[in-house]
C-alpha cells in the first residue's frame, strides 16, 4: 500500500507541474496577430506607440466576464488616453461553446459597444503562450522600447459581485503604479473564472 | 397456476428489495438536497478534515460546461463506494442570487445526492491560494485528500480517471 501511495504521489507530482500557470511577471510578452470582430487583423506590435497594453482573455457567456464587463470597459476609458488601452482576446473553442463563435463575438461587441478590439484566438496558440487558464484573465504589458514585458497578471479587483464593495482595484492600481514609474503590487492575483475551452 | 406463483414470487422479492433500499434512499436525498451557503471561513474546515475518510471536494458551477459534464461521475463515485470511507463535497461557485432559480433546480434535475455547498465569498484572490497555491481559479477544479494523501486537480475528470485515484486510496 505504501508503495502504491508513493507511485501515486510521484504521478501526481508530475501532473502537478503540468497545471497551466500564467507566464511570470517580468517575462517577455508573446507576440500575437489575430482577427478582430471588424475583419481587420490586430497585432501586439500595433501598440508600439503606447506605454503598454492591457490584454484580457475574455469570452461571451462566462458570468464572471459579464459581472466584470462594464468595469473592464471602464478601465479602457480611463487608461487608454493615458497610454494603456485594453484588448480582448477570446480563446474559447467555438465548437464546444458556440456562444463564442466569431459571429456571436461581433454581436456582443456591438451590443456592449466595445471601445477596443475583440480578437479571436482561433488556433489557441496565444492563450497557451500566455499561460492563461480562465476568462476573464488580465495580462498588463509594459512597452519597453518596442518590446513588451508582463507587469501584472490576474483579475480586475477583489469583488466580482459588487463593484461598490471593492477594496482593492488590482488592475487599475497596477496601471497607476506603472504610470508613476513603479512596479505593480501585488504583481499577480488569482480569481474564480471560467476555464478556457480547449479544442479536442 | 405457474404464472400466479411467478407473480407472487416476484412480488415478494420486490417488496423485500423495496423495503431494503427505498426508505434509505428517500431519507438520504431529503437530507442531501439541502444546500448550505457558506463563506470561505466556513468552507475551510471541509478542506482539512483529518480522520480515516478520503474527501473529494469539487468546485463547480451550473454555468460551467465541463463541470456539468463531470457531475454524474461524482455521483457514480458515491454510488460505487457507498458504505466506504469516502465523502464527496460539491462546492458550487454560482452567484448566491441564483440559488433558488438555478442551483436548486439543477441539483434536482441531476438528482445530486452528494453534499452541496454554495461558496459565497467574492474575495476569491484571498481564498483561492488557501485551497491550493497552484490554483489560478479556473473551474472545474477538484481537491482529493485524506490518509496522508493530498492532491489538487485543475481539470475535467472522466469516471475512470477519478476511480483510478480513489480506488487505491480506499483499499488501505
Amino acid at each position: 500500500m505504501k508503495r502504491k501511495l508513493l507511485v501515486l504521489a510521484l504521478l501526481s507530482m508530475i501532473y502537478f507541474s503540468l497545471i497551466a500557470q500564467p507566464i511570470p511577471v517580468g517575462s517577455q510578452a508573446p507576440d500575437f496577430s489575430l482577427k478582430n470582430v471588424d475583419g481587420t487583423t490586430v497585432s501586439l506590435s500595433d501598440y508600439a506607440n503606447e506605454k503598454g497594453v492591457m490584454v484580457i482573455f475574455s469570452c461571451n457567456p462566462c458570468p464572471y466576464v459579464q459581472a466584470y464587463e462594464d468595469r473592464m470597459i471602464a478601465l479602457h476609458h480611463e487608461f487608454a488616453p493615458q497610454g494603456y488601452p485594453v484588448v480582448f482576446i477570446n480563446p474559447n473553442d467555438a465548437v464546444q461553446q458556440p456562444e463564442d463563435s466569431i459571429e456571436k463575438m461581433k454581436e456582443r461587441a456591438a451590443e456592449k459597444n466595445y471601445p477596443f478590439p475583440y480578437l479571436k484566438d482561433e488556433t489557441q496558440e496565444v492563450y497557451q503562450a500566455y499561460g492563461a487558464t480562465r476568462t476573464p484573465e488580465i495580462f498588463l504589458l509594459k512597452n519597453e522600447g518596442g518590446s513588451f514585458t508582463v507587469a501584472y497578471t490576474g483579475t480586475v479587483d477583489d469583488n466580482y459581485k459588487d463593484a461598490s464593495a471593492v477594496e482593492e482595484a488590482f488592475a487599475a492600481n497596477a496601471v497607476k503604479a506603472l504610470l508613476a514609474g513603479n512596479n505593480p503590487d501585488p504583481a499577480s492575483t488569482v480569481a474564480i473564472g471560467c476555464g478556457i475551452k480547449k479544442k479536442n | 397456476m405457474k404464472s400466479i406463483l411467478l407473480i407472487l414470487i416476484s412480488f415478494l422479492i420486490s417488496t423485500f428489495t423495496l423495503k431494503d433500499t427505498v426508505p434509505r434512499a428517500n431519507s438520504e436525498s431529503m437530507v442531501d438536497s439541502d444546500i448550505m451557503v457558506v463563506d470561505f471561513k466556513q468552507l475551510q474546515p471541509f478542506l482539512e478534515i483529518d480522520n480515516d475518510t478520503i474527501y473529494v471536494v469539487n468546485f463547480w458551477a451550473t454555468w460551467c460546461g465541463p463541470c456539468v459534464r463531470e457531475i454524474p461521475y461524482f455521483e457514480q463515485l458515491r454510488d460505487k463506494y457507498e458504505g466506504e470511507n469516502l465523502k464527496i463535497v460539491m462546492v458550487s461557485l454560482d452567484m448566491s442570487d441564483d440559488l433558488d432559480t438555478r442551483v436548486i433546480p439543477f441539483m434536482r434535475k441531476y438528482d445530486m445526492k452528494n453534499k452541496v455547498l454554495l461558496l459565497d465569498d467574492p474575495q476569491s484572490n484571498r481564498w483561492i491560494p488557501l485551497v491550493d497555491e497552484k490554483w489560478t481559479g479556473a473551474i472545474p477544479a477538484t481537491l482529493i485528500y485524506g490518509n496522508g494523501f493530498r492532491e489538487f486537480y485543475a481539470k475535467e475528470f472522466t469516471f475512470s480517471e477519478l476511480d483510478k485515484i480513489i480506488k487505491p486510496l480506499l483499499s488501505n
